[in-house]
């Protein structure tokens, strides 16, 4: 039965054993949850976000949980790049799985040497370049709310690398299709929908925000509906693949993004409830092509049939 | 650190609104170590979403389990009602725990702050195995608050005067120190902040080692979320994680 089912999937000749990945800043680097799952089971880890230097993040309070979902700010804490290098990767390039650098910066040129410092390692199968992040130059905008920079970008960090290069996109914008077409021709491999969408939550006995940052970015179950819409708008504005990501919490989510054009998923929030999630998406997007008689999890690729509406009458109560 | 969906068995009021709920878990009870705790969940979906952490309150016979809590919020209200034969996933035991291994100690001096009694209960009877005499200063607001049980040489401060010393835990504390401070002694605390703040104040005034256990909010409980940053004292803006580096800190070390 389910050996039968294709589940690999292949990036700009780098194959992964399924389509089903841990999101950046929501599995550490890799080795904080071997005593609860075995990271073979997935696609791949994106490591938490990496800087040139150690970063120590926000002070407290960085995370309040909201109606079916979180609001982080974290700050981009990391260990820095060299102590990635030094300390994880070894480890982590033994775990029979993907291993997705991401990458923060602060500046272009920050970006470039930190993406350069990871080329040379083996080990490091791809790249997700987080924009999200306050660029310097601009007075803090982020890199991912403006199109020429997200462009310019990824325009820079092509020519340096050989392997796999993913834009995360911010669905914190107007067209978040146009940013996808633009990192498309400067060369991106692929593009990761979505990161956090921005939000706010006041204690209303003390008036003050309940984050140390104000605001601060909505994961969770509650952005699902959200990120599928932009996973469906961006897969049909490119033709490189999309990795779906927004409040995945089992495989009948996971099977939502591919149906709306997700070639691949990335768990995110989940992890922190049930660190075994991504395990069970894998092995339950395979049962579930089995019982439908689907011998290659990329036939559900944007396969949501649009034609006509079904009812749900006898589901919705 | 291990993952387990458990059994309640049991579920009591203890005071007018503290819960204890006990569930089983033969490997917990096994490995809990004194200031440790569990991370657990007992519903599905959404909301609440996240698990909700908790010190282990109690430990028997090394199968069972127990954890105390008010009802504050959607996750505690859920807890709350848990009876027994329901189900609790539960992971653990995470942090670090109370280091009981200090040069000399005699005595180990134990502050309680309100539910800050919780991890009290497990870290007496690991000192007394290693023969150590403990006192215990337990506060609460009222004396309806207090929650004395599986203490030792126990005196009590409350708020409002009804129960033993009226004032803070701290200022009983300061006042029997020196009669206490014959041999080489240890303080161990957990409650609110301003508690931690006044005992750690009066631990480095008198040069007294001090332990202190943090609560705060938390998302996975085991470093992955970066959610739960605790200042160091080094002066610089430096953090460490409360579940992991914590939940207890060497009082000297950390801002609270």
């Amino acid at each position: 039965m389910s050996e039968q089912v294709k589940t690999a999937f292949e990036l700009k000749g780098v194959s992964f054993k399924n389509r089903v990945f841990v999101a950046s800043g929501t599995f550490g680097y890799g080795d904080e949850c071997l005593d609860l799952i075995d990271p073979s089971t997935i696609g791949g880890i994106v490591t938490k976000s990496l800087s040139r230097k150690r970063r120590e993040g926000n002070p407290p309070d960085r995370i309040v949980e909201t109606a079916g979902g979180m609001l982080n700010s974290i700050g981009l804490a990391n260990i820095g790049v060299e102590a990635f290098v030094r300390e994880k990767l070894p480890r982590v390039k033994t775990l029979g799985t993907g291993v997705v650098a991401n990458i923060a910066a602060s500046s272009i040129d920050e970006y470039c040497e930190v993406l350069e410092m990871l080329e040379r390692e083996e080990g490091v199968d791809a790249f997700e370049i987080n924009v999200s992040c306050p660029n310097v130059r601009e007075g803090g905008l982020s890199f991912g709310m403006s199109c020429p920079l997200t462009e310019e970008l990824t325009r820079a960090l092509r020519p340096r690398t050989r392997k796999p290069l993913i834009i995360k996109l911010t669905p914190n914008v107007s067209h978040i299709s146009e940013f996808a077409r633009a990192v498309e021709g400067a060369g991106a491999d692929a593009v990761s929908v979505i990161n956090t969408l921005i939000g706010l939550a006041i204690d209303v006995e003390t008036r003050k925000p309940k984050l140390s940052t104000v605001t601060g970015g909505l994961s969770g179950p509650a952005i699902k509906p959200v990120a599928l819409a932009k996973v469906y708008e961006v897969s049909r504005a490119v033709s490189i693949p999309v990795f779906g990501i927004g409040g995945i919490s089992d495989a009948r989510d996971a099977i939502e993004f591919l149906l709306a054009g997700a070639s691949a998923v990335q768990i995110g929030t989940a992890n922190f409830v049930d660190p075994s999630t991504a395990t069970r998406v894998a092995a339950g997007i395979e049962s579930y092509c089995s019982r439908h008689g689907i011998v290659d999890v990329s036939d559900l690729i944007g396969a949501m049939d649009a034609s006509q509406r079904v009812s749900v009458v006898d589901t919705w109560l | 650190m291990i993952q387990e969906t458990c059994q309640v068995t049991g579920t009591e009021l203890v005071t007018e609104e503290t819960f204890v709920v006990s569930f089983e878990s033969k490997r917990i009870a096994e490995t809990i170590q004194p200031g440790q705790f569990v991370n657990v969940r007992s519903w599905f979906g959404s909301d609440p979403l996240l698990r909700r952490p908790f010190s282990v309150y109690t430990v028997d016979r090394d199968r069972f389990v127990s954890i105390l809590f008010n009802v504050v919020g959607k996750g505690t209200r859920i807890l709350g009602g848990l009876r027994k034969g329901d189900l609790i996933d539960v992971i653990g035991p995470l942090g670090t725990p109370f280091n009981l291994n200090l040069n000399g100690m005699k005595t180990a001096v134990l502050v309680g702050g309100g539910l800050g009694v919780a991890p009290l209960p497990v870290l007496t009877s690991r000192l007394k195995e290693k023969n150590v005499r403990v006192h215990t200063y337990l506060g609460a607001r009222s004396k309806s608050q207090l929650i004395p049980s599986f203490l030792e040489n126990l005196s009590v401060a409350t708020d409002d005067g009804s129960s033993g010393f009226h004032g803070t835990v701290v200022d009983l504390l300061e006042r029997e120190l020196p009669e206490l401070d014959q041999t080489p002694v240890a303080l161990f605390g957990c409650g609110p902040n301003p508690m931690l703040r006044g005992l750690s104040a009066l631990a480095s005034k008198k040069g007294i080692a001090c332990q202190i256990s943090l609560e705060g909010p938390m998302g996975c409980g085991f470093g992955i979320c970066q959610g739960c940053p605790v200042r160091l004292s080094t002066g610089a803006e430096e953090y460490v994680l409360m579940c992991r580096e914590g939940p207890v800190f060497d009082s000297t070390l950390i801002e609270v």
